[in-house]
């Protein structure tokens, strides 16, 4: 049965503001949640919506973030709907539980608002973080706006509980530029998310006295490896479901995503590859250069974990030069995360492009579309002289 | 609350099962199965921490837990058991589980003492209706025998080595039970392994109370405090007769002995029948001796004026 488009109300919102009211429409069972600088707004509006008893939620309010995500994975144990919410050291707190979580296939909901690791202390974005988390088996979809944390955080709820996946999923947001934002986000009615998402069917469920169940179990080498495999597999298997979700949400909406965003890629002969919001500036340094006469597109992924090799490869396909834009160091590494994913993606392709690394915006530091331009100029000379120069660049850097 | 039977727990369905992988002679042992058959009449979930009582018992594909039963890691079962009782209190306002449950955490005193301390502590202050079991075996068995906040004075352990230079554990021990009546919370006892109707009437009372509740259980450990395996419910005696693990119990602030020992032993007794702390009953150690004592003493003489203020 195809439903008919839902007109949404649109309102003037945060980037945490849109997560936070995601999750009013999700109602979830618990929330247990720590604040933390840039997330703290996604925890007090929430806090809001209990008090004014706006959700059904039992909200958890936790004396650590390592306590949340623990809460968070007794609680879905238990079978209920669960969401959490972090940014930064928070996340880094988080660390043994964000593998755990995984490991016990617990399809916890959290949105993660991007900023950098101490030290030295900074409360601004950057993809440290989350980057730093890449390997614990969670699903990690990065939003360009405010629109897209929303839609996303409503997605993620029906991507985590498939019986196909039965992971944990970040949302994330960019610190600051994202989640302290104002911007137009449409949103469902009430009742339109509440279907969309269904009800919990829980398949780990601790309250089922008929069934009592151990879960936890130590695990020797005898069958270690399979219990691992076995969640890599669904990881890798999420990157369908992900997609089957967006389009449903797509033609629920109007607004369609997939595992990667491209633009103006079909005759691109120079491109960028980078994540969230850094893709808006991008675009709009394409359009000037696309005035121009420059046959330039940005591909941004969405979801860096799984990774759309696929989706990647083919749109970098017939690419003559390709710069990554990582907002990420990895520090002793031939390059940074994003970059050595993309690398891996197109070493087997006979006619891969030229590829060059640049890490930009540590810390927060703004990228402007001057920085960008000059990206897409060097790129140019790739071609035209067949010279790449060093893969790894600082873009933005003071020297000296 | 009718008091325990013995003839009625012997036809009771144990629901931890035997064939899990305890020492023969493990006190945590003994007091689990006493844990489980005084919690018989409820539904059960329990969040069990990494100890020597989860790695034990459940490995894959075995369980010996005839209830529901999370292990997720070593510091956060308090919080684990938070979340638990979360889920159950939502899904029964929304009508989607009938049936009542009661959450029990359990972890040994690395994990409660130590590394699991801040989560114990905000589980308590946030008032989570959780029994939290606590077996302190005096130091972290599971990894091999090293010293933790609940090892006493002079102790050998392997981070606390009888040398040269230093005797043992230098320190005394954190004294949690009190710690943890602090919190305000409305039940908190102190058990020991060899008084099993003491514990378990403690934990029907913590079962029964609206609340969060604590009990911290001594629970002797032959292979860390070298004694022979048949010597483990007389360890605890000992433990009890010297005052060394008062028996009491804190009912909404209000102190009480559950059990005093007719007669004071010295703590020597305690002490010279643990190979743990043989190099502190040899010539020269008489100010270290004097320092336990002192210790024991001092403790046991503040309980009793807790006792006496109380209603």
């Amino acid at each position: 049965m195809v439903k008919e488009q839902v007109k949404g109300t649109v309102v003037g919102v945060t980037g945490d503001g849109a997560a936070a009211d995601a999750m009013r429409q999700i109602d979830p069972d618990v929330v247990a949640a720590y604040p933390i600088t840039p997330q703290t707004e996604i925890v007090e509006r929430f806090a809001e919506y209990v008090a004014d008893g706006k959700v059904n939620t039992e909200l958890v309010a936790v004396e650590s973030e390592h306590s949340a995500l623990s809460a968070c994975c007794g609680a879905s144990a238990a079978g209920a709907r669960v969401m959490t919410c972090t940014a930064s050291q928070g996340l880094a707190l988080m660390h043994e539980m964000l593998y755990i979580a995984s490991g016990n296939r617990l399809p916890i909901i959290m949105p993660m608002v991007n900023r950098t690791i101490s030290a030295p202390i900074n409360i601004h974005g950057d993809h440290s973080d989350s980057m730093g988390s890449r390997d614990a088996s969670w699903i990690q979809l990065y939003c360009r706006d405010a629109q897209e944390v929303y839609d996303t955080t409503i997605q993620a709820v029906r991507v985590a509980e498939d019986q196909r996946v039965m992971l944990p999923v970040m949302v994330c947001l960019d610190g600051f530029m994202v989640s302290h934002d104002m911007e137009w986000v449409e949103m469902l009615p009430d009742e339109e998310v509440k279907q969309f998402i269904g009800p919990m069917r829980p398949v780990i469920n601790l309250l089922d006295k008929d069934n009592p169940i151990s879960i936890g179990a130590l695990a020797l080498p005898p069958v270690f490896f399979e219990h691992k495999v076995s969640m890599i597999r669904a990881l890798e298997g999420a990157k369908s479901v992900i997609k089957e979700v967006a389009d449903e949400y797509g033609a629920l909406t109007g607004r369609q995503y997939g595992l990667v965003e491209p633009y103006l890629m079909d005759d691109a002969e120079v491109a960028i590859v980078v994540m969230s919001s850094a893709a808006g500036t991008t675009r709009t340094v394409v359009d000037v250069l696309r005035d121009q006469g420059v046959k330039a597109g940005v591909l941004r992924i969405r979801s860096f974990r799984p990774f759309p090799k696929d989706e990647v490869v083919q749109a970098l396909r017939g690419v003559r030069a390709v710069a990554v834009m990582d907002r990420a160091s990895s520090p002793g590494a031939v390059a940074a995360p994003i970059f050595s994913e993309v690398a891996s993606a197109m070493y087997g392709e006979e006619a891969r492009p030229k590829l060059v690394n640049y890490v930009f915006g540590l810390g927060g530091r703004d990228l402007p579309m001057e920085q960008v331009a000059s990206v897409y100029e060097r790129l140019q000379n790739v071609v035209s002289t067949g010279e790449v120069g060093p893969v790894l660049t600082y873009l933005g850097l003071r020297d000296g | 609350m009718a008091p325990i039977n013995l003839k009625e727990l012997a036809k009771s369905e144990e629901r931890i099962a035997s064939g899990h992988r305890l020492c023969t002679g493990c006190g945590p042992a003994i007091m689990l199965r006493q844990l489980m058959l005084a919690a018989k009449d409820y539904n059960l979930a329990i969040a069990n921490a990494t100890c020597c009582v989860e790695i034990s018992t459940v490995v894959y594909p075995y369980s010996s837990w005839k209830v529901s039963w999370y292990h997720n890691a070593f510091e956060n079962a308090a919080a684990i058991a938070s979340g638990v009782e979360s889920a159950y209190k939502a899904l029964k306002r929304r009508g989607a589980i009938g049936d009542d449950f009661r959450f029990i955490a359990i972890g040994g005193d690395g994990g409660t003492y130590d590394i699991g301390f801040q989560a114990l502590s905000g589980m308590a202050e946030r008032g989570h209706r959780v029994l939290y079991i606590c077996y302190d075996n005096n130091a972290y068995m599971n990894t091999g025998i090293q010293r933790s906040g609940a090892t006493p004075l002079g102790a050998w352990t392997t981070t606390s080595h009888a040398g040269e230079a230093k005797s043992g554990k230098q320190q005394t021990r954190k004294d949690l039970t009190q710690i943890m009546v602090a919190h305000g919370m409305p039940y908190v006892a102190q058990s020991a392994v060899g008084y099993w109707r003491d514990f378990m009437t403690k934990v029907q009372k913590a079962l029964e109370t609206d609340g969060p509740s604590f009990i911290n259980v001594l629970a002797p450990c032959w292979r860390g405090w070298r004694f022979d395996t048949s010597q483990t419910l007389e360890l605890g005696k000992v433990a009890v007769e010297t005052a060394t693990w008062p028996l009491f119990e804190v009912v909404n602030g209000n102190y009480k002995m559950t059990h005093t020992p007719r007669e004071r032993r010295p703590v020597t007794d305690y002490l010279k029948i643990q190979g743990r702390f043989s190099h502190i009953m040899k010539p020269g150690q008489e100010e270290l001796l004097a320092a336990w004592q002192k210790d024991v003493d001092d403790r046991w003489e503040r309980l009793q004026k807790l006792i006496s203020i109380s209603q």
